[in-house]
């Protein structure tokens, strides 16, 4: 049986997967110097494997990324923003920005800001991908089930 | 304003087509239009965070609520009011919209904060915190603690979904029936 949409279909979501992953990273990576954030960019990753999904099929997007790989990435997510913060309190209190500001305007700048966006980026962009394929698999379970 | 008075109508028209609609697939698409047209909303108002939030998880609900309609069919719902229930929610609309009337007039004007801890955050939080995009400062350093609330929210919420909708589970479910 096939699997997935048709040919051009594929071979588009080919070309257009990589663009939209940068697009998501710098989304996130920006989120202290343009609008945007961990919570938009994670959500865009997500919709990354979810087009793959939609034009490859879950067996071969299930190859990429799992879901015990993605519910195991969107707990070390919400680890890691419990860790930074409670990082605040090697400066005195929880959610202290205590590394250096740096200059406003760089990548490297603000502190705790750009790990707290990876950390929700990690959390919101697996989970939701996990989300979906468990929601997809069910139904085709109740749909057989049905038949 | 007049932009934004007449995409509020049009969102308010798509959300009385999304909800009178019978065709499940057209419904959906009119959800849409409202979520597409509170994103430009977000948009005149300058908001462009929110702009951007909105924008991703209207497509992520949109697609995830496309599959969920054509994936099986769903029963008739249900027609054919009665006119007491009309009358119910025309008086329960009244109230609420005079009592709301009469809470909006004592409300500060738009885009003049009643409190003045906003002053502050726009005035030193980029000598506090270092980052330029002011909302991010706000929900990842003088707010993060309610950043980490929302945070703990959604895992519950994603790892409550996966725990129900497990295959394991079901399985035995239904091999005990049948035994």
């Amino acid at each position: 049986m096939r699997v997935g949409m048709s040919p051009i279909v594929k071979t588009v979501t080919r070309v257009a997967i990589g663009i939209i992953f940068l697009y998501g990273l710098y989304i996130v990576l920006h989120g202290h110097i343009t609008p945007g954030g961990g919570f938009a960019g994670g959500i865009i990753l997500a919709l990354v494997y979810i087009l793959y999904v939609l034009a490859f099929g879950k067996e071969e997007a299930e190859e990429r990324l799992s879901k015990s790989w993605a519910s195991a990435l969107e707990s070390l997510g919400a680890l890691m923003f419990l860790a930074v913060a409670l990082a605040g309190f090697a400066g005195g209190y929880f959610f202290l920005n205590v590394l250096p500001k740096g200059n406003p305007g760089e990548i490297l700048s603000a502190g705790l800001i750009p790990l707290s966006n990876l950390a929700i980026m990690l959390k919101v962009g697996s989970g939701l991908f996990a989300v979906f394929l468990v929601l997809i698999t069910f139904s085709v379970v109740i749909r057989k089930e049905e038949e | 304003m007049l932009e934004l008075n007449l995409l509020l109508i049009f969102m308010a028209v798509g959300a009385i087509i999304a909800v009178e609609n019978h065709n499940l697939l057209s419904s959906v698409i009119a959800v849409g239009a409202v979520g597409f047209g509170l994103c430009i909303v977000f948009l005149l108002l300058g908001a462009p965070d929110l702009a951007i939030t909105q924008l991703v998880v209207e497509i992520l609900a949109l697609i995830i609520l496309i599959r969920a309609t054509l994936a099986k069919s769903v029963p008739e719902t249900y027609r054919g009011r009665e006119l007491h229930s009309y009358v119910i929610t025309v008086v329960f609309l009244v109230a609420v919209l005079a009592a709301s009337f009469f809470a909006f007039q004592s409300l500060p004007k738009f885009g003049y904060p009643i409190m003045s801890v906003a002053q502050t955050y726009i005035e030193e939080g980029l000598q506090r915190t270092g980052a330029t995009n002011l909302v991010t400062s706000v929900i990842l350093d003088f707010r993060a603690y309610d950043t980490l609330g929302e945070a703990t929210v959604l895992f519950t919420a994603i790892v409550g979904a996966i725990t129900v909708l497990r295959l394991k589970g079901r399985k035995k479910l239904s091999e005990e029936d049948k035994a």
